[in-house]
């Protein structure tokens, strides 16, 4: 029996790697089963459970939340995502991202910052000069 | 006795800052540990993906992504720069502002634009100080990032690029040599410049489903979003390992200050023992 390389990796952490035999995951047209020698094929993955099952015989389950399948002859490889994605969802979130620039920008002068940070260099010169006198005066 | 008492508080006083520097020092120690096992764990993504986009590099030949195609002129340019949220950490950040700086000042010789997305709220500091154009901004990302996270700022970044407001995106990271050093740099992100390696011999493609346009854009967005996750990983396996130094190299200033402070308090108190012990002497002399 002849069998083929599989990886599932997410950006976070690697999930599964080693030798199987058979997978089948959902891909976005519908369920595909890959057995060795499959031709070379790319596709991405719905959320859902990819079944692995390994060189000696056992059945894996490992659930995807999405991500790429692709499968070389001897190799196939799934990068899983972690993040629950979706046109709107991460149109939401780069509309967010840009919020916050902006509202960065809009404070320029923060001047509570720069008060603080002046407050505290005084008294680091206050301790700095104290030090100074008490050297002078010990020698 | 003179001052005696001012510098006992004194050394008190760095003792206790002396405390908080080695507290700082330990816990970054563990953290800079955990931020290094993320790391590594997040490499074996890098490296697939990076096989992946470089099969596709070599396999289809009728849809070229944008992001594979150079442009012919650059008129603005994108810069995501990942920072700390936290100081303390030694030149890190600043070291890394310098380099972008210096690219930018480059940029705006040839008169090229930037538009800036800053991750981490020192480099929204810095940035918004400038004048630059800061179109996205994500921070407090905290010690475990998730890349669910960045996927709004770097769409911001990618889709400014399709429609063709910049001309090519770059990234200015940190990155981690061993604790002690961390290394400042500026990698070029897209367009990526196709690999020169192993051509293959026979012709071949992949079977696309549902087509090869989309399974491309989607492939090449996971593409940049993990090479900027990968860069706020080792940023924070970075931030650690300065803080570690940062705070180790306090923590022996405050000892050495103390020694130094101890001394000059054994002298004042040895010179006030000695003035009283003469008065006394001078004292039954006169009787």
């Amino acid at each position: 029996m002849t069998t083929m390389h599989l990886d599932i990796v997410s950006a976070e952490e690697e999930i599964f790697s080693g030798s199987v035999k058979n997978i089948v995951a959902a891909a976005m047209m519908g369920e595909v089963g890959i057995h060795p020698k499959h031709t070379p094929m790319i596709t991405p993955l719905k959320p859902g459970e990819i079944k692995v099952i390994t060189e000696d015989g056992e059945e894996h389950f490992i659930f995807v939340s999405g991500g790429v399948l692709e499968v070389q002859p001897d190799i196939v490889t799934v990068l899983a995502d972690t993040a629950i994605r979706g046109e709107d969802l991460d149109e939401a979130k780069a509309a967010e991202s840009k919020k916050r620039a902006e509202e960065a920008l809009a404070d320029k002068n923060d001047k509570i910052d720069a008060a603080k940070a002046l407050a505290e260099l005084a008294q680091a010169t206050a301790q700095l000069k104290m030090i100074e006198n008490l050297r002078k005066k010990s020698k | 006795m003179s001052g005696g008492k001012e510098i006992k508080g004194q050394i008190s006083s760095i003792k206790n800052t002396q405390k908080i520097t080695k507290a700082m020092e330990m816990v970054a120690a563990s953290k800079m540990k955990k931020a290094q096992g993320r790391m590594s764990a997040a490499r074996p993504y890098a490296k697939m993906i990076k096989n992946v986009v470089g099969h596709l590099a070599n396999a289809h030949p009728e849809y070229k992504h944008p992001f594979l195609v150079q442009r012919d002129s650059v008129k603005r340019v994108g810069l995501i720069i990942i920072s700390t949220d936290r100081g303390l950490c030694g030149g890190l950040n600043t070291n890394l502002f310098k380099q972008a700086l210096k690219k930018i000042n480059e940029w705006k010789k040839n008169s090229i634009e930037v538009d800036v997305c800053a991750i981490g709220s020192k480099a929204e500091r810095f940035f918004k100080r400038l004048d630059v154009n800061l179109v996205a901004q994500v921070s407090h990302l905290g010690d475990s990032p998730e890349i669910n996270d960045v996927i709004g700022s770097i769409k911001i970044m990618l889709d400014n690029y399709i429609e063709g407001n910049i001309d090519e995106l770059h990234l200015a990271e940190n990155k981690f040599i061993n604790t002690m050093s961390q290394e400042p740099g500026v990698t070029h992100l897209i367009p990526t410049e196709p690999s020169q390696e192993d051509e293959r011999s026979h012709h071949w493609d992949y079977i696309y489903e549902p087509d090869s346009k989309s399974v491309i854009d989607n492939l090449l967005v996971r593409y940049v979003e993990s090479l900027v996750y990968r860069g706020i990983v080792e940023n924070v396996a970075c931030e650690m390992s300065a803080r570690m130094v940062a705070m180790k190299s306090a923590s022996d200033n405050a000892s050495n200050l103390i020694d130094e402070l101890q001394l000059i308090y054994n002298k004042a108190r040895q010179a006030s023992i000695t003035q009283e012990l003469s008065e006394i002497v001078a004292g039954a002399a006169a009787v």
